[in-house]
Formats: C-alpha cells, structure tokens, sequence
C-alpha cells in the first residue's frame, strides 16, 4: 500500500524496516534514541529496538564515527548519524583514511558496510557551520559511495539499497526536505509501505522537456522544478535530472538528456568552485561537447561562507526565480 | 564574602539580570520571527558567567559556545550590537554575518561564539600560548558544556595546556544536558571535574547557580594562571531552564523537574536572598537595578529593529583581509 509521507518519517520508515531484516543493523548518533533525531528521522526506532540498537552517543563524533568502520569490520552493518554535515570536520580522518579506504587498503580483504547519514543545507538562517552543503568533499574522496535523494519515495528505496550496500555510503539528507514544523518547506510524497530498493548510481529524469536540461540535486530539484512551470509559461521546455547519487555518477543518463537539448544548466547548493558543478560541467564537456548549442552555464553557491542574515542568505542560495533567469540567458546564447 | 565589596555586588546583580532580560527578549523575538535561525538560551546559567568574568580584566581572553549570550555580555560587550547582530541587521557586531552562534566582540577579548561544539578549547589554548609567548599577564577562559567534554579538543587541549602551562581556566557548564540526551548517559565520570586527574591540573567543582560560589573558584584559578602555575579545570554545575533551542518540544525531560530547579535554585533568587539576608543589598536597591536594565533591553530592542539589513553584495566583504 502506498501513503503519503514526508522525507524524514520515509528516512524512519526505512532504518525500522531495514533492522528488522537484519539484525546486525544498528543506529548510532546524537539525540538518535529517546528525542528521535533532531531532524524526526529516527521516529519510533527506540521504542521498536531499544537502547542497544538504537544508541544515543557522547558528542565524539571522531569516536563514534570511527567505531562504526570498527563494527562493520567486525561484522554488523551500522547505520551512523552525523547530525550536520558540517561538523564532519572533526571526524575527518576516520571517514575519508579508514572508512574510505580500508577495503582497497586491504585488498579487498575486508568490506565496511556502514551508512553514514547526515544533515545539509540552508535556506533559515542558521548561519556558516550549520547550513552547507559539502557533499562534493565526500564525492572527491575515492571509495565512498555519495547518496543525495530529493524525495520521500527515493530517499526510502536508497537508504534501503544503502543499508545492504557492502561499501560505506554516505547518504544526505536536506533539512529543507524533511518536513519538521519548524523548518520552511518539507516535502511529502507518496511512498509504498512495504520494501523496495532503488539502485544507487541511477539517475531519475524529474520531468521531461526539450529545450535545456537542467543537472541537479536534492532540495534543488524542487528549486529547479518550479522554475520549469516558470520557463513552461515563457515557451521554453526543461528537462530536469536529479542524479540522486553523485558517486557512483549516472554519465549516461545526464548525457543522453544533454545530447537531446543541446543546452545544459548545472545547478548545486554546493559552493561553486571545484565541486558537483565543475564535475558535471567537465563531463559533458569531455563527452558532449559538440552537441552543445550554447556554453555550458552553472548556478551554484558563490564562493562565501553562508552568511546569517536573511538578505545576504536569499542572495547566496539558487532559487527558482534564478534557475529561471540563468535558463533564459543560456537559451539566448549561442 | 570579605572579597565582594558593594560595588561589584551591584555589578554583579546587574550582569546576570541584564542577561536573563536579554534572553527572555531574545526568547520572545525569536518567536514572533524577528530572530533567524537557531536562539541556545542562557536562562538559569547566569551565575557561572558572571561569577567568573568579575575576574577577568578587559583584555584578558574568552572563548564561547553555542549557548553564548551570557559569556557575551559578561564580558562587556554592548547591548546594542548584540541584538542587532541576532536580528541580521548591519549594526550588528559581525554586521549581520554571522547571528548568535557567531557573535564575538574582539575589542573586550571576546573571542567568538561557537556553532561547532568544542571549537572553543583549542583556540583559547592557543589565546593563553600567544599571551605566554609574549609575556603578558593576561589569561583566557574557555566556557565548554558537559557535552563538549566528551570532544577529543577537549582531551587534547587540555594535555597540551598542562604540558605547556599555560595560562587557561576551562570552565565546564554542566547544565545536565547535551541538547536532549542527560550527559551521565553518555560520559564516563560523575563530575566531569574528575577527568582534571588524566592531566595533572586542579580540578574543581562549583555551584553554578551560586555566584558567589563561582566567583571564589575562578578567582584562585585565575590568580593561579597568571602568576604562571598553569591551567584549571573548573566544573560549575547548573541545570538548563529552557529547551535546548527555542521551539524544543522538550519531550525528554518533565516539566516538574524544571520546575523544581528554577523554583528552588535559579541564581538570580540564590544571588538575592543571600545578600537580602546578610543586609548588603535592599530590594529598593535591585528593582532599581531591574529598572534600569528594562530601559537598556528596550533601547537595544529599538536599535536592532530600526537598524538596515546588510546589502545582499556585502556577502563577498570579509572573506580575506
Ligand atoms: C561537533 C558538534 N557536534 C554536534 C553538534 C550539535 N550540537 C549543538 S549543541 C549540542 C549539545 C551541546 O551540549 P553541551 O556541550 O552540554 O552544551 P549545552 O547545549 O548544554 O550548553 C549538540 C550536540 C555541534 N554543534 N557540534
Ligand atoms: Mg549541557
């Protein structure tokens, strides 16, 4: 049966189905247990599976981070949740030397299955340590996986997928999308009750269009699909490709539809310069180049940290009224 | 109380009222949306930081947390910036960029905020290193929760500063809690003084909610840090009024155990019945007090409200020197 959920009770509907199937999945992060995640991720979770598999950690993220590549070497399949994104700093090294590369370090001798969960994103004020992006950081690093799902449907069947994944995952979940009360936006939508697994690497084509297409990720496929009902009005048919994984990246999805609309828009919450963006631009440009009716263009954050206040905020953040003017100037140049 | 002259009670009294009148505005405003963002309250605090602060001089060094509006003002930073930087406006101390978990004034060694839990630890280390290296008298404090005593700066700050002597006074502010999760939950020692032993330092517990209590403490790890004896450990326990942020839905704590904490021991009624008691201060002498703090609230109010917004281009300002 399909019902109508938001992104963070579909994010709770898939760990809870997933520790079911498994009794070597477990949930570790801050404020995971009693309070349910700070985000409403892990709703219902402890009361289902108690305080051994759902367990609230001291603020170690180094500690509790590097135990779950410790745990998933020892057998079990950790779920482990970074509470912003932005606080991966502090826990670098034990995501990107060991996480990342213990399997190749080994030779492949042993597997680290873990799902590493986290919060990004702005757009209410919360300033330049709690509003980034960053997922490009994770993509840059070889032997992590970089999941970025933009619905409740997807971010189900991924996480799914994700959990049974034998590599580490990082998978991103934008606070805009999940749906909270006090959070602006939340996206609900409609998501089967019973299992289902998306394949990670996988692109979806968000809506279909001839004109230009239009790269993109999690909460900016909103962004960018309401621009499209925008640019509908002015004559002008977009294609939208939420990539829903920037590692592995779907090149064939992306170059199909650029191949098609001889125009390409790249649009990232993340900041401009050597990031998602770049990779995109770089890609189509290696493989696409000659189909291009007009240079590739690309809306991204500008090189700033995100400031507090609200003006200077809208200003940094792509929205829908900019991916519309950035589609009108790419559909004039030639 | 021989230390305490009339004079810094007064200042004392002030300081923590002016903080818990900030917040209780910062509260309201959050509410009625003229404050973005994430607001971390102070309500029920006021005593640690106020206790330690009377013993620091203008130019002697603080590190902040999330949690940072009480360090803030304690430490002599106007009313005035201070809101307008919560509200976004350009007056503001970051001229809007950076809001209330960035707040800092470096003109009063008010040395940041902090959005990042135990981001304080080593850069107040390294403010007690600098005034070492140039042989200054002057000290830095590093305000940390019980939750971020669990963070690896925190192990690795404090080594390097007894290994080096620096002079740092690590002030724990054990509210009982780290956002929803009670910190015995999560942390190896009862009294996160305890861990001051692994480092070689004086370790020390306060009552947080008595200033006088507090003052006593921080004043002989002060002294002690300036005449070159190295660092301290201090833990000051206290219990957090308000929910973690403004808008927790508090669901892992009852209302009855906050209430029983504020009715029985908020600082601000600890602060006036001793000194009611020991005759040092009148009533009519603290509502004047609460008075004039109500005037000073007001005109910051006004201020941060009538001040301009940043111009959105302003964004590419302060990036480098
Ligand atoms: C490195 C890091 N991890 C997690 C968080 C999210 N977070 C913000 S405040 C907080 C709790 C802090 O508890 P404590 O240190 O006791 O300070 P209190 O809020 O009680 O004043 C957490 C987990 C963060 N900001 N930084
Ligand atoms: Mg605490």
């Amino acid at each position: 049966m399909t019902r109508e959920l938001t992104f963070a009770q579909a994010i709770s509907e898939a760990q809870a189905q997933a520790m079911e199937d498994d009794e070597k999945v477990f949930l570790m992060g801050e404020d995971v247990g009693v309070y349910g995640g700070i985000f409403g991720t892990d709703v219902g979770l402890y009361e289902k599976f108690g305080p051994e598999r759902v367990i609230d950690t001291p603020i170690s993220e180094s500690a509790f981070i590097g135990a779950a590549t410790g745990a998933a070497i020892d057998g079990l399949r950790p779920i482990v949740e970074l509470m912003f994104v932005d606080f991966f700093g502090v826990a670098m090294d034990q995501i990107y030397n060991h996480m990342a590369k213990n399997t190749y370090m080994s030779g492949g001798n042993v597997h680290v299955p873990v799902v590493l969960r986290t919060a990004m994103g702005g757009g209410y004020g919360d300033a330049a340590q709690h509003s980034q992006i960053l997922y490009s950081i994770f993509a840059h690093v070889p032997g992590l996986k970089v999941v970025v799902p933009s619905t409740p449907y997807d971010a189900k069947g991924l996480l799914l997928s994700a959990v049974k994944d034998d590599n580490p995952v990082m998978f991103f979940e934008h606070k805009l999308l999940c749906g909270l009360d006090w959070l602006p936006f939340g996206v609900k939508g409609p998501v089967p009750e019973e299992r289902y697994y998306l394949p990670i690497g996988k692109a979806d084509i968000k809506r279909e269009g001839k004109d230009v297409t239009i790269v993109t990720a999690s909460l900016m496929v909103h962004r960018s699909l309401d621009a499209a009902k925008i640019l509908e009005k002015e004559g002008i048919s977009a294609e939208i490709v939420d990539l829903r994984s920037l590692v592995p990246l779907d090149k064939e999805t992306i170059l199909n539809s650029v191949k098609k609309t001889k125009r390409l828009l790249i649009v990232d919450e993340d900041y401009l310069s050597y990031g998602m963006s770049g990779e995109i631009a770089a890609i189509v440009a290696e493989n696409a180049l000659y189909y291009l009716d007009a240079p590739i263009k690309r809306l991204a954050l500008p090189d700033v940290p995100i400031p507090f206040s609200k003006p200077m905020e809208d200003y940094v953040l792509p929205n829908s009224q900019k991916i519309a003017q950035a589609v009108r100037e790419l559909m004039k140049s030639e | 109380m021989n230390s305490i002259d009339k004079e810094l009670l007064i200042k004392m009294y002030m300081n923590m009222v002016k903080i818990r009148r900030f917040e209780e505005k910062a509260n309201e405003l959050f509410l009625n949306g003229e404050i973005p963002g994430f607001v971390h309250l102070y309500i029920g605090e006021e005593a640690i930081a106020t206790g330690v602060m009377f013993n620091l001089n203008t130019d002697d060094y603080i590190t902040s947390t999330h949690r940072g509006h009480g360090h803030t003002i304690s430490k002599g930073a106007e009313l005035k910036p201070m809101m307008a930087e919560i509200m976004g406006k350009k007056t503001g101390y970051c001229h809007g960029k950076g809001g209330s978990m960035h707040i800092a004034d470096f003109k009063v060694g008010m040395l940041g905020a902090n959005g990042v839990v135990g981001g304080g630890f080593a850069i107040a280390t390294g403010a007690a290193l600098a005034a070492k290296l140039r042989g200054s008298k002057q000290v830095a404090v590093c305000f940390f929760g019980d939750g971020a005593s669990n963070r690896g700066t925190f192990h690795e700050s404090l080594n390097m500063a007894s290994a080096w002597r620096l002079p740092v006074i690590f002030v724990c502010e054990n509210n009982q809690y780290a956002s929803t999760t009670p910190y015995r939950t999560t942390t190896s020692v009862e009294n996160i003084a305890d861990r001051a032993i692994g480092y070689s330092i004086p370790g020390v517990v306060a009552n947080g909610n008595d200033v006088f209590d507090v003052y006593e403490v921080a004043k002989a790890a002060v002294e002690r840090a300036r005449e070159g004896g190295g660092p301290t450990l201090i833990e000051a326990k206290t219990y957090r009024i308000k929910g973690h942020f403004v808008g927790d839905p508090e669901m892992y704590r009852t209302k009855e155990e906050v209430n029983e904490h504020f009715e029985n021991d908020d600082p601000i009624k600890n602060f006036k019945s001793q000194v009611l008691r020991r005759g040092e201060l009148t009533d009519e002498e603290m509502d004047d007090i609460d008075k004039r703090v109500a005037d000073e609230i007001k005109e910051a109010v006004e201020y941060g409200r009538k001040s301009p917004y940043p111009e959105p281009e302003e964004i590419y300002d302060d990036l480098y020197v």
